[in-house]
C-alpha cells in the first residue's frame, strides 16, 4: 500500500508539470493582455508594465522562472490585475471561504443523498421510493444558477430570514444559502447513485445469505449492504469534493462570497496570468490528491481490491 | 512586525472611537437644509467588480476612483454641480504665460496618522505616478496634463525627479506645463493626482493600501477590505473638515449580478445599486422616486474601418453617411436601451462643460427624411440590389450590445437592403481585433476623463491611440492642436464636430445616462455632476 502511494505521487509530479506547461501555452496564445482595462494603455506605459512583470522576457525564461518560484519558494507571483495582492494572498483569502461552504455542502449532500438513496432502495417500489426519486430528479434538474435566485427571493426578499449574499467573515447566516444552492444538485446525484447501487447489492448472494441467517434487517443493511454499495458513490465523491471546495463559480459570483471560483473566472477574462495559473495548479493538485484518497478508501472498503 | 500591526490597528481604532461620535447623535438635523437626519448614517452601495487598485497612483477604473476620493483628497474637489472647489489647496494662481500653476495648501490638512499634508507629498506622489518603476497603468493621464518632461520620465529617459513639479515650501506646490492647458485646474480633481504618504508607501511597498497599513488624507479611513466581497470605510477624525461629514460608515459590496443586486436592494440590504439592462421603464413605474437616470459623460458609437485593407465601400463617405442616417436612434434609446439615454448625432455629449452641440443637419431631420436621404446616397454611390454590400458588426459580448446590434442590422436591412451579420467577441479578444483593424463596423464607447470636449475629440485626431477608425483629417488635427492653447476653444470643437458629422468616420448612437436604484432616504447625490464624481462626505441619510 505504501509503495503504491509513493508510486502515485511520483506520477503526480510530471502530471502537474504538464498541466503547468499546457495552461501556460494556452493562456499566452489567447489574444489580449492583463493590462487592458476599461482603456488600453499607450505603448510606452504598456512597455513599463510588461517590464515590471517580466512579460518582456522570452517565454521559455518566463515559464522556467515561474516553475522555479513555485517549486523552490512556493511563490505564485503577484497578481497582474489586483496590484496590491499576490496570488498567494488571493488563494489565502478566497480558498478558506470556498472550503468552508464547500465542506458543508459536501456534508449536506452526502448525508441527505445517501439517506435518501438507501431509503429509496430498501423501500423499493413504494411511495417512499417514488417520492425520493421524484425529489432527487427535481433537485437535479434545478441547476444552482436557478436555485440561487429562487433561494434569495424566498429567504431574503419574502421571508427576510437570511442575507441575500456576502460573506461577512463567515457568519452562519451568510453560509446557509450558498450551501443549499451548491449541495442540491450534488445530493440528487448521490441519491440516485446510492439507490441503484444499493438495489444491486440487496439482490446479491451474500445479502440473501445474511437474511437467511435470520439477521435483523437493520444489521443486514448497516453491516453488509452499505459498505459495498458505497463503492460507486465513492468514485463520484472524489471529484465532487474537489468541485465543491474549489468553488462553484455560479455560487461564488451570485452570492458574492469572495471565494476562489470568482477569482478563477475573472482571471481568465482579465488575462490575469498568475492568478489563473495559481488556481489551476491548486485545483490540479487537489484533484490528484483526492483521487488518490478515493483509491485508498476503495482498498479499505473492498477486500477484493489489492494494490 | 505582527505586534506593530496590532498596535497600529488599535491606535487607529482608538482614534476613530475618540473622534468618532456619530454625527447624527450630536446633530439631529442637516446644517443647511434642516432635514431630520436618520440615526444610522451608513451608506451601502454596489460595485460590479473589484477594482484593480485603490492606490491613487495606480487606480485605473471608475469604481476605484470613487473609493480613492473617499480615502484621499487632491488639490481641488468638485461640488455637486461639478464646479471646482478647494480641496487640500485653498486656491491657485496661474502665471501670465499660463505655463506655471502655483497651488497654496491649507495648513490644517492632515494624514490619518496625524502628520501634516505637505507640498512634498504631492511632489512625491506625482513623480511616483510617472515613474517606470511603479509602471502605473494611468501614467498617461499625467502626459495628458502636459507636465514638463513627463513623457521622458515615463519612457525612462529622465529620472522622476526631473518631472516639472516642485515644492518651494511645505504649503506651496508648483506645476510647470509644456503648453498652456485651459482645463488644467479641472484635471487635478482626478484621483491620479492625489497625494500619497511617502513613509507608509516606502515601508510597505505594494501592500501599503491594505487596511492594516494604509494612511490617507481623505474624509474616510479604510477599516476592512476583502477583495470581491466587501470594503468598509469609516470617518477619519483627522480630516480637516470632519465636522461637516455626516455619513459615518461607507460599505461597498461587490455584486456581479445586477439582478441579484436589485433583489438585495428590494430587501433593504443596500442603498444604491445598478439597474439591470432594459429594466429601467418597469422599475420607474414601480419605484418612481427611487429609479433615477441622469446624463453622464459617455458616448456609445459604432466605428468604421478606414484602413487600406478594409472593404472598398467603407472608403466612400456617401455609404458611411447612408449607414449612419438609416439608424433610428429614437427607437434604440426608447425601445432597446430604455434608460433615458440621449440620441446622439455628434460625438461629444451635450452635457460636457463649455460645449455647444453644433446643429448638424441630420439631427433636425425626421427619420423618414433621413432614410430617404440614405437611400439616395447609397444609390449615388453605386450600391444597390445588383451591387449589394454585406458587412459584419463586431461587438464585445454583452446582452445590451447584442440587442443594439440586432436593431441596427435590422434597420440597415429594412431601409437600405444591406446584409449585416453580427459577431461578438470576449472583451480582450475584441480589443485586440478592433485595435488592429480586423473589423468592418465595430461597437465602441468612450467616457470623458475630464469635463471638457477635448477628452472626446482627441480621439478623432490621427495620432490618437483610441482612433480605431484610423481616421485622419489634417484640418481636425490642426484645430485640436490649436485648441490646446486657446482661451476659448469651443469654436474649434464645434468645427471638428461638423467635420466629423460630414465625413462620418464613426456613427454616434447615444449619450449614456447613469441609471441607479437609490434609496429615498439617501440625499446629496450629485445628479448634476456629469462626471459622477461623488464624495461620501457630501451624502446624508434623512429620517424616514
Amino acid at each position: 500500500m505504501f509503495a503504491y502511494i509513493v508510486r502515485r505521487f511520483a506520477v503526480a509530479i510530471p502530471t502537474i508539470l504538464i498541466l503547468i506547461v499546457l495552461s501556460f501555452v494556452l493562456m499566452y496564445s489567447a489574444p489580449g493582455n492583463p493590462f487592458n482595462g476599461e482603456k488600453i494603455p499607450p505603448p510606452e506605459v504598456l512597455a513599463n508594465l510588461q517590464a515590471k512583470y517580466g512579460l518582456d522576457q522570452p517565454y521559455w525564461k518566463q515559464i522556467t522562472n515561474y516553475v522555479w518560484n513555485v517549486v523552490a519558494h512556493f511563490d505564485f507571483g503577484p497578481s497582474f490585475k489586483y496590484k496590491d495582492r499576490s496570488v498567494n494572498d488571493i488563494i489565502a483569502q478566497g480558498f478558506p471561504v470556498t472550503l468552508t461552504y464547500g465542506f458543508w455542502s459536501f456534508v449536506v449532500a452526502v448525508v441527505v443523498g445517501v439517506s435518501l438513496g438507501v431509503l429509496a432502495a430498501i423501500r423499493h417500489n413504494t411511495w417512499i421510493d417514488y417520492l425520493a426519486v421524484g425529489f432527487s430528479i427535481g433537485a437535479q434538474s434545478l441547476p444552482n444558477f436557478v436555485m440561487a435566485p429562487v433561494l434569495v427571493v424566498v429567504f431574503t426578499l419574502w421571508l427576510g430570514w437570511l442575507p441575500g449574499g456576502g460573506w461577512n467573515g463567515g457568519q452562519w447566516q451568510y453560509i446557509v444559502l450558498p450551501v443549499v444552492a451548491l449541495a442540491t444538485s450534488y445530493f440528487a446525484s448521490i441519491a440516485r447513485i446510492t439507490r441503484s447501487s444499493m438495489l444491486e447489492v440487496m439482490n446479491a448472494g451474500f445479502i440473501r445469505t445474511a437474511k437467511a441467517k435470520g439477521l435483523p434487517m437493520r444489521r443486514v443493511i448497516w453491516r453488509h449492504a452499505l459498505k459495498p454499495a458505497m463503492l460507486p458513490v465513492l468514485s463520484y465523491l472524489g471529484p465532487a469534493f474537489v468541485g465543491m471546495v474549489t468553488g462553484s463559480v455560479v455560487v461564488d459570483a451570485y452570492f458574492s462570497t469572495g471565494g476562489i471560483g470568482q477569482f478563477f473566472v475573472n482571471s481568465a477574462f482579465n488575462r490575469d496570468y498568475s492568478v489563473m495559473m495559481g488556481i489551476t495548479i491548486l485545483v490540479g493538485v487537489l484533484t490528484i490528491v483526492f483521487n488518490l484518497v478515493v483509491d485508498v478508501l476503495y482498498a479499505w472498503i473492498d477486500p477484493k481490491i489489492r494494490y | 512586525m505582527k505586534l506593530r500591526t496590532t498596535l497600529m490597528a488599535s491606535s487607529a481604532a482608538l482614534l476613530v472611537l475618540s473622534g468618532g461620535m456619530a454625527y447624527a447623535e450630536s446633530h439631529a438635523t442637516h446644517p443647511v437644509t434642516g432635514e431630520a437626519l436618520a440615526a444610522d448614517q451608513t451608506f451601502t452601495y454596489q460595485d460590479i467588480d473589484e477594482s484593480p487598485s485603490i492606490d491613487p497612483g495606480m487606480v485605473e477604473d471608475v469604481a476605484g476612483s470613487d473609493i480613492v476620493r473617499d480615502l484621499f483628497e487632491g488639490l481641488m474637489n468638485q461640488d455637486a454641480d461639478g464646479n471646482l472647489i478647494p480641496g487640500v489647496a485653498t486656491g491657485y494662481t496661474v502665471s501670465d504665460d499660463k505655463l506655471t500653476y502655483t497651488f497654496t495648501l491649507r495648513d490644517n490638512a492632515k494624514w490619518s496618522n496625524g502628520d501634516p499634508v505637505t507640498a512634498g507629498d504631492f511632489v512625491y506622489a506625482w513623480e511616483r505616478a510617472a515613474s517606470p518603476e511603479l509602471a502605473s497603468p494611468y501614467s498617461w493621464y499625467l502626459e495628458l496634463m502636459s507636465i514638463v518632461n513627463v513623457s521622458a520620465v515615463i519612457a525612462g529617459e529622465m529620472t522622476p525627479d526631473q518631472l516639472g513639479v516642485e515644492a518651494p515650501d511645505d504649503h506651496t506646490f508648483v506645476v510647470h506645463l509644456s503648453q498652456p492647458l485651459p482645463y488644467f485646474a479641472q484635471m487635478v480633481t482626478h484621483s491620479t493626482t492625489f497625494p500619497v504618504p511617502r513613509a507608509t508607501v516606502e515601508e510597505w511597498g505594494s501592500e501599503w493600501t491594505r487596511p492594516e497599513h494604509i494612511v490617507g488624507n481623505g474624509a474616510y479611513v479604510l477599516t476592512e477590505h476583502v477583495p470581491q466581497e466587501r470594503m468598509v470605510r469609516v470617518r477619519n477624525p483627522m480630516y480637516w473638515n470632519n465636522d461637516a461629514t455626516i455619513i459615518d460608515t461607507v460599505v461597498r459590496l461587490v455584486i456581479n449580478d445586477d439582478a441579484q443586486a436589485l433583489t438585495r436592494w428590494q430587501a433593504g440590504e443596500l442603498d444604491k445599486v445598478a439597474v439591470p439592462s432594459g429594466q429601467y421603464p418597469a422599475l420607474k413605474e414601480q419605484y418612481p422616486t427611487e429609479a433615477t437616470s441622469f446624463p453622464s459623460l459617455c458616448s456609445y458609437y459604432y466605428t468604421f474601418n478606414l484602413r487600406d485593407d478594409a472593404p472598398e465601400w467603407e472608403k466612400d463617405v456617401r455609404v458611411r453617411q447612408a449607414l449612419s442616417l438609416a439608424i433610428d436612434r429614437d427607437i434604440i434609446v426608447q425601445n432597446v436601451t430604455a434608460g433615458g439615454q440621449i440620441p446622439a448625432y455628434t460625438f461629444t455629449p451635450g452635457a460636457t462643460a463649455g460645449f455647444e452641440v453644433p446643429s448638424v443637419e441630420t439631427a433636425n431631420m425626421t427619420q423618414e427624411e433621413r432614410v430617404a436621404k440614405a437611400q439616395a446616397l447609397l444609390a449615388e454611390a453605386g450600391y444597390g440590389p445588383d451591387n449589394p454590400i454585406s458587412l459584419e458588426i463586431l461587438y464585445n459580448t454583452s446582452e445590451g450590445h447584442k440587442n443594439i446590434a440586432i436593431a441596427v442590422s435590422q434597420m440597415w436591412k429594412q431601409n437600405l437592403g444591406i446584409d449585416a451579420t453580427i459577431n461578438n467577441m470576449e472583451w480582450q479578444t475584441f480589443l485586440e481585433a478592433r485595435g488592429s483593424g480586423q473589423f468592418d463596423v465595430a461597437r465602441a464607447g468612450w467616457c470623458g476623463d475630464y469635463n471638457e470636449a477635448s477628452t472626446f475629440l482627441d480621439l478623432m485626431t490621427s495620432g490618437s491611440g483610441y482612433n480605431d477608425a484610423a481616421y485622419s483629417n489634417a484640418e481636425v488635427d490642426e484645430l485640436m492642436a490649436a485648441a490646446k492653447t486657446m482661451d476659448d476653444p469651443s469654436a474649434n470643437y464645434t468645427r471638428v464636430e461638423e467635420i466629423v458629422a460630414a465625413e462620418a468616420p464613426i456613427i454616434p448612437i447615444y449619450h449614456y445616462t447613469s441609471v441607479f436604484m437609490m434609496n429615498d432616504a439617501l440625499k446629496g447625490w450629485p445628479v448634476n455632476n456629469v462626471q459622477q464624481n461623488w464624495y461620501s462626505r457630501d451624502l446624508y441619510k434623512v429620517a424616514e
